[in-house]
C-alpha cells in the first residue's frame, strides 16, 4: 500500500497575545499514517484538536513541531516546512479540504463554485467542468433550478450538499474531510457514504472527522483517537 | 517557473521623522494575488508606490522580471521606460477612480486612450476592443459615447479596471479598489476582479484595510504595522492562525455579520 500521508510527533498551540499571551497547547505528539485507499477517522470529545489536528493536515494551521510528510505526485513533501507555493500546489492538485461551512464569493452561482473545483478550467474544458459540476451537485440532490443561484440564500443543508460537491469535484489523491453529514437527512448521509466509499475504492485516501457513528462504521477503516490536553500558562 | 514577476529587498523609506518602510521584502509570482493589509499609517500604500516604482525608495530594490526574461532594477529605469511599461504590461487601480479617470472623455475614450498610448493605430479596432471592455465589466456599451461624470461610483470603478486591463497587463497594482462603494456594489465588482484576475493570469498586489477583501481575493497576505513586514503567509494562515500580536488584533477587531 502507498503512504499517503505519514504525521510524527505533530505539536500545535496558539500563544493569545490579546489574552495575556496565555498558552493553549491544543495537539502534542500526533503520530498516524494513511494509505491510499484507506479512510482514517479522527474521533475524540469536543475540544479535543479534531479540527484543529485536520488544519494542521491542510497547513492552515503552522505545526509547531513534528513532520507532515504528504506523497505530492512523485515527492514526498514535508508540509510543515515547505513555503506557501508548495503548498499552494499540493491543494491544488492532491490535498483537498471539505470544511464543515462553504465561504464562497458573494453573487457566484452553485454550478460554478462546484465547476471552479474540478481544476478542469483549461480553455474548453468549461463545459467538461460544468457537466461534472451539475452531475455532483444533482447526486447531493440539489435541484437543477438552484444550480444558477448563489448559495447564500440556501438552507444549511443545502450549503453543505454544494461544499461537499466542491470538495468531491477534484481528483485529489487525499482528501480530508471535517463534518460532512452534520446537517443532513438520511437519504443524503447514505449518498456522501457513498461517494466516499467511492473515493476510497478509487485509491484517495481520506481522512475525516464524523460525528455520526453509523457514517464512521460505514467508511472508516481505522479510528485515530485524539484527547484534549491540559492548558498550560 | 523562472522566478519572482516582482522582487524587493530591504526596502527602507523615512518622511522626515515617520518611518514608513523599514526593510521591507516581498516576492510575487507570476498570476499570485498577494494582499497587503494593515491600518492607515502602516505602510502599505508606500510600499504599493515603492514597487510600481512611483516612489523612490531610501534603501532597498525591486526587481521585475521582464516577459523576454531580463530581470530590470525598476528604481533604476529611465523614467521613459518605467511609463512605458506603466502604459502596457502594468496597470494601476486607485481607490478613487476620478483620479484615475479623464472626466471630460467618454467611457470608451477612457478605454481606448491606454490602448492608443500602448501603440494601437487602427480606430474601429480600439472602438471595437474598448467595446468588448466594457462588456467585460458590465458596462451597458450604450454607455460607451457618455462622459463619466454621469456614472455611479461602481461603474466608475468598473471603468477604471476596464481601462486598466484593456491592453492585458501581467501585473496590476491596486489600492483599495472597493474602499469608497456600497457593501452591495463592492460584492459584484470583487467578483469582477477576481474572475477577471483568474482568467488572465494576472499578479496582483492588493493593498486593502479589509480582511474580508483579503481572504476573498488573495493566495498570500502580508501584514503591515509601523513600515514592517510583522507577518506573512498563506491566506489562510495568516487569518485564521495568525501569530504576531498586531495580526490577532486586526483578526478580532473584525465585526462578523
Amino acid at each position: 500500500m502507498t503512504l499517503a500521508i505519514s504525521v510524527r510527533g505533530l505539536g500545535k498551540g496558539f500563544t493569545l497575545h490579546l489574552q495575556g499571551g496565555v498558552r493553549l497547547d491544543v495537539l502534542r505528539g500526533v503520530s498516524f499514517d494513511v494509505h491510499a485507499g484507506e479512510c482514517v477517522a479522527i474521533a475524540g470529545p469536543s475540544g479535543a484538536g479534531k479540527t484543529s489536528l485536520l488544519r494542521s493536515l491542510y497547513g492552515t494551521y503552522r505545526a509547531d513541531a513534528g513532520v507532515i510528510l504528504v506523497r505530492h505526485e512523485a515527492a514526498v513533501v514535508d508540509l510543515a516546512t515547505a513555503d506557501p507555493r508548495t503548498i499552494l500546489a499540493i491543494r491544488a492538485r492532491t490535498l483537498g479540504y471539505v470544511s464543515q461551512f462553504l465561504r464562497v464569493v458573494p453573487r457566484v452561482p452553485a454550478l460554478a463554485i462546484v465547476a471552479e473545483a474540478t481544476d478542469m478550467g483549461g480553455a474548453g474544458l468549461e463545459r467538461a467542468a460544468e457537466a461534472r459540476a451539475r452531475e455532483l451537485l444533482l447526486r447531493l440532490a440539489i435541484p437543477e433550478s438552484l444550480h444558477g443561484l448563489a448559495p447564500a440564500t440556501f438552507s444549511g443543508g443545502e450549503q453543505q450538499r454544494v461544499n461537499l460537491a466542491r470538495g468531491f469535484a477534484g481528483a485529489h489523491p487525499i482528501l480530508l474531510i471535517d463534518e460532512p453529514t452534520s446537517a443532513l437527512d438520511a437519504a443524503n448521509r447514505a449518498t456522501v457514504v457513498a461517494m466516499i466509499r467511492e473515493a476510497k475504492a478509487a485509491g484517495r485516501a481520506i481522512v475525516g472527522i464524523f460525528h455520526d457513528e453509523t457514517v464512521r462504521d460505514a467508511v472508516a477503516d481505522r479510528v485515530h483517537e485524539v484527547r484534549p490536553l491540559r492548558e498550560a500558562a | 517557473m523562472s522566478g519572482p514577476l516582482l522582487s524587493a529587498r530591504a526596502l527602507a523609506l523615512r518622511f522626515g521623522p515617520i518611518t514608513a518602510l523599514d526593510g521591507v521584502g516581498a516576492d510575487l509570482w507570476p498570476g499570485e494575488v498577494l494582499a497587503v493589509v494593515g491600518e492607515s499609517g502602516s505602510g502599505k500604500t508606500t510600499l504599493l508606490n515603492v514597487l510600481a516604482g512611483r516612489l523612490r525608495p531610501d534603501a532597498g530594490h525591486v526587481w521585475y522580471r521582464e516577459p523576454d526574461g531580463h530581470v530590470a532594477d525598476v528604481h533604476a529605469m529611465p523614467p521613459p521606460v518605467l511609463r512605458r511599461l506603466h502604459r502596457s504590461d502594468w496597470g494601476f487601480v486607485q481607490q478613487d477612480p476620478r483620479a484615475a479617470l479623464r472626466m471630460d472623455v467618454s467611457a470608451g475614450g477612457n478605454v481606448g486612450e491606454r490602448l492608443m498610448a500602448a501603440g494601437a493605430r487602427h480606430y474601429g479596432h480600439i472602438r471595437e476592443e474598448a467595446a468588448r471592455w466594457l462588456e467585460e465589466v458590465e458596462i451597458d456599451v450604450a454607455r460607451m459615447d457618455d462622459r463619466p461624470g454621469t456614472f455611479s461610483g461602481g461603474m466608475l470603478q468598473r471603468l477604471q479596471i476596464a481601462r486598466t486591463l484593456v491592453t492585458r497587463p501581467c501585473l496590476v497594482f491596486m489600492d483599495e479598489p472597493t474602499g469608497g462603494l456600497d457593501v452591495s456594489v463592492q460584492a459584484r465588482l470583487l467578483d469582477l476582479i477576481r474572475t477577471l484576475v483568474r482568467r488572465l493570469g494576472i499578479a496582483v498586489v492588493l493593498v486593502t484595510h479589509d480582511l474580508a477583501v483579503a481572504r476573498l481575493m488573495a493566495g498570500r497576505i502580508m501584514v503591515m504595522q509601523r513600515g514592517r513586514v510583522v507577518e506573512d503567509g498563506l491566506a489562510d494562515q495568516v487569518l485564521d492562525d495568525p501569530r504576531h500580536p498586531y495580526t490577532q488584533l486586526l483578526v478580532s477587531s473584525v465585526l462578523a455579520a
